[in-house]
């Protein structure tokens, strides 16, 4: 789905946990998930954390939609 | 009166009009037996006529792709045939893909039996042959005595209604189809057979070669996120209470789109999960955890991004087909346009 | 290890006063079996049936399919899960009832439990419509959390094939067949000549549904391990899952791993089978990573010169088989894959998720896109209520009369990725 939207020319960030999956399709941006029952926070540390981490991780996908990229990159840090 | 009639399309080169310089040559229908023609004639015998040929310059239709097939299926409906056969195009590019298009559109809009030749090279070749039976052909119009019978075989059985054998067998292009049969032997036995060969360094020959996925370049990066306009999609199957839609826990059909019009946070009272690939506890007690709309709206609120679009896509990633996927995202990809999003967070489990 | 396999033929079963044994029948006191598995008072019901191949009969939701067995020496049957945990099995003696089956059916726990048919189009495709089954149907308590029934039933299932496994234990078999792995150096050296094959067993792992158990272990909370073939033949991984139906390794294809069945019958002739490779198909991304070091590092510490490897389930356990594969042959081991294929209704999608250049050579379990008919049958244990919900299915899939259409991966083990079946698939 990643490339059908993608070759219209709107940039399209992955977040997935199983990063070689989205790197074998061809996904450009690629966000590494939590774990795959739940990809965007961590219920088993509680609410509060999860949320937090759900913020980190969806402020690390809009910088890696900001970021311009020539081949696939996977964006593990928040370096800017 | 013969039993069966077949109707055949040549482009302006072998339908004896001219070189390049007649290649914008308009399609024209005539009740005659035409170069290529006549050898698959001798070969399918008193059973099988050529009813028509259908000659059209590949400049023609490379140009005017819409038009020129519409002329065409108008024309060829007229004969009502049982089979019909383009070619075959060797390695000419431009007639391959003349060739695999109109013999897809027959096939769809006529529900005729359709099939062509070409050389493996060909780029029509890649691009028609999972939707049409292209023979195998050397690369120029000197092994066109080769391509004959196979082509004649092939156009017997479709008459005929018989069944297509695999490729090897008939003679045409692997088309990347996976078909299902009962071997020998249990596949465990298969595969010790098939490691012990390897050890030893010996020939064998594997049930699936590796599939290699195309590429899509990199869209440029947002270059104002405070004015973007952001669209969320997702593979993790949130659908609404109920999946009024149906959607498929498994090789899912559809996308849906869903409202998120006026609230601040996905909520286990409106959505749930139907993915049947992952332990879903998690995400029924909070869809966000798929759908980080609680985040996404906040960072709305406060104009780190310009907008969230009121809906989101969804649908199940377990089991889907790639095509099926493929075919996802371009009509997301579309309405995406339409809707003036600017950048898309696609989440998956 | 060296166990001994003592296989009764069973013919029948047959419901009778005394739960016994006779002239290749198997009788059952219904009543004494339903009393048993409501000693767990997380089930409300429970009652048996019997299908036979043949019939015109249609189970489903199907939860599980158990041989019965009893180890008639070296420790219980299934340990750590309804036996004992202690002595570990795989040696010793044990009687197995063959021909027949527990299968354990009942309102469905998630999406993925699955339909057999015994007899029809959809009988080819499952090896449980040629086996007599004892159908174990259960309802649960009002409200009961889907994890505490997913394990009721699975205990159900599991005490029953106990209990009819311990009704051989006196009983003399009708062939008695020895398998055995001797300790590493011993078996390298019995074989010089042969390479020295291993076998990679992937077992499902991600939670409600698709869980398996090692000696009572949740495989989620596995690191790779080293066990003798033997183990895995007498009951050590039971199955606390249905994944989708068509992918099932259910309790009884562990109990007859058929890479294990068939590494043995070429033991000694063109392979020396040193032993399994156990590890699983976790959720996140680092223990897959850690999980294939590890696994290719006991390739390359056994020096194996090839392995097998199966996996259950689709998806994104494909990158685990993948990350196995690249990392075993570049640790210098030869690898050929086992599994089943997903490339859609028309066969022309990709096969798989996840693909790797080493992956030169796989057997093709046949690919579970590919639809079927269905038709309508006179007798159906369980309820069709769930069919177009259950993986495979579709809304609007079900006729009036009990036929439906759906794909392939609705049928239990039908595409099972352990080559269980004669079932694969060809390019066209």
């Amino acid at each position: 789905m990643v490339k059908g939207i993608e070759k219209y020319g709107i940039p399209v960030v992955h977040i997935c946990t199983v990063v070689p999956i989205s790197r074998t399709i061809g996904a450009n941006r690629i966000v590494p998930a939590v774990g795959i029952p739940y990809p965007l926070g961590d219920p088993t540390q509680g609410e509060d954390e999860s949320r937090k981490i759900r913020e980190k991780l969806v402020t690390r996908a809009l910088k890696a939609l900001e970021t311009p990229v020539d081949e696939q990159t996977v964006f593990e840090k928040d370096e800017w | 009166m013969a039993a069966y009639k077949i109707v055949h399309y040549i482009n302006q080169f072998f339908g004896g009009i001219g070189g390049e310089e007649m290649a914008d040559y308009k399609p024209e229908v005539r009740e005659e037996v035409i170069g290529p023609g006549l050898a698959l004639k001798a070969g399918l015998g008193g059973d099988f006529e050529i009813a028509a040929t259908v000659i059209c310059g590949d400049n023609y239709f490379g140009e005017n792709l819409d038009k020129a097939t519409d002329t065409i299926i108008e024309m060829v409906k007229k004969y009502q045939p049982d089979v019909f056969v383009a070619g075959p195009a060797f390695n000419a590019g431009r007639y391959g893909v003349a060739c695999g298009t109109i013999c897809k559109a027959v096939e769809e809009r006529l529900g005729i039996p359709v099939l062509s030749g070409m050389y493996e090279e060909n780029p029509g070749a890649d691009m028609f042959k999972q939707d049409v039976i292209l023979v195998k052909t050397g690369n120029s119009a000197a092994t066109m005595r080769k391509a004959v019978p196979k082509l004649v075989g092939l156009i017997k059985k479709m008459a005929a209604g018989e069944e297509i054998l695999g490729p090897s067998i008939e003679g045409y292009l692997e088309r990347g189809i996976r078909v299902n049969y009962f071997a020998e032997e249990r596949g465990s036995e298969r595969g010790i057979r098939m490691l012990v060969k390897k050890i030893k360094g010996e020939e064998f020959e594997t049930d699936l070669p590796m599939p290699k996925f195309d590429r899509v370049s990199p869209a440029k990066a947002v270059e104002d996120m405070k004015a973007a306009r952001i669209a969320v999609v997702t593979s993790g199957g949130i659908v609404p209470l109920g999946n009024p839609d149906h959607i498929e826990s498994s090789n899912a059909t559809k996308f849906g789109e869903y409202t998120v019009e006026g609230m601040d946070t996905m909520s286990k009272d409106d959505y749930m999960t139907i993915h049947g690939g992952y332990d879903r506890q998690f995400v029924l007690e909070n869809p966000n955890l798929v759908i980080p709309l609680d985040v996404l709206r906040e960072k709305e609120k406060n104009g780190e991004i310009g907008s969230l679009l009121p809906y989101f896509a969804s649908t199940t990633g377990t089991g889907t087909a790639t095509n099926s996927a493929a075919r996802f995202g371009d009509e997301i990809g579309k309405k995406f346009i339409e809707e003036g999003v600017d950048a898309v967070i696609l989440t998956s489990t | 290890m060296r166990l001994e396999l003592g296989k009764f033929v069973i013919k029948d079963i047959q419901f009778a006063e005394e739960s016994h044994i006779e002239n290749q029948v198997l009788y059952v006191n219904k009543a004494e079996v339903e009393a048993m598995v409501l000693e767990d008072d997380k089930l409300k019901e429970c009652h048996l049936d019997i299908a036979r191949p043949g019939e015109a009969t249609r189970i489903t939701p199907v939860k599980d399919v158990i041989e019965p067995r009893v180890k008639v020496s070296g420790g219980e049957i299934f340990p750590g899960v309804i036996g004992k945990v202690s002595p570990q099995v795989g040696s010793g003696r044990t009687h197995a009832l063959d021909g027949c089956c527990v299968v354990t059916v009942g309102r469905i726990v998630g999406f993925q439990e699955g339909v057999i048919d015994m007899s029809g189009p959809a009988a080819d495709y499952c090896p449980f419509s040629k086996t007599v089954n004892l159908c174990v149907v259960i309802e649960p308590q009002e409200g009961l959390e889907t994890h505490v029934y997913e394990r009721a039933g699975r205990l159900a299932g599991l005490k029953t094939a106990a209990y009819l496994g311990e009704l051989a234990r006196k009983l003399e078999p009708d062939t008695l067949e020895v398998f055995e792995t001797k300790s590493v150096f011993e078996q390298a050296a019995q074989y010089p000549d042969l390479p020295k094959v291993g076998y990679i067993h992937m077992l499902q792992s991600q939670g409600l549904l698709h869980d398996t158990y090692y000696y009572g272990v949740d495989a989620k909370q596995i690191v790779p391990t080293f066990m003798y073939p033997t183990e895995i033949m007498d009951g050590a991984i039971v199955s606390g899952n249905c994944v989708a139906p068509c992918d099932k390794v259910t309790s009884y294809h562990h109990l007859h791993n058929p890479v294990i069945e068939d590494c043995y019958r070429h033991h000694g002739k063109d392979i020396n089978f040193m032993g399994v490779i156990l590890t699983n198909e976790n959720v996140f991304l680092a223990d897959k990573e850690r999980h294939s070091d590890m696994v290719a590092k006991f390739c390359q510490w056994l020096e194996l010169d090839g392995v097998l490897i199966t996996e259950e389930g689709y998806g994104n356990p494909d990158t685990d088989l993948m990350m196995n594969c690249r990392k075993v042959e570049r640790a210098g081991t030869k690898v050929c894959l086992i599994t089943d294929e997903f490339p859609g209704k028309d066969g022309k999608s990709a096969s798989l998720a996840d693909t790797c250049e080493e992956a030169t050579a796989l057997a093709s379990c046949g690919q579970g896109n590919a639809t079927l008919k269905f038709p309508a049958m006179d007798k159906v244990i369980g309820m069709m209520d769930y069919i177009e919900s259950q993986i495979g299915g579709w809304a609007g899939c079900v006729n009036e009369d009990g036929s439906f259409e759906a794909e392939l991966q609705i049928i239990i083990a039908s595409t099972i990725a352990n080559g269980f079946n004669k079932l694969a698939a060809r390019g066209y």
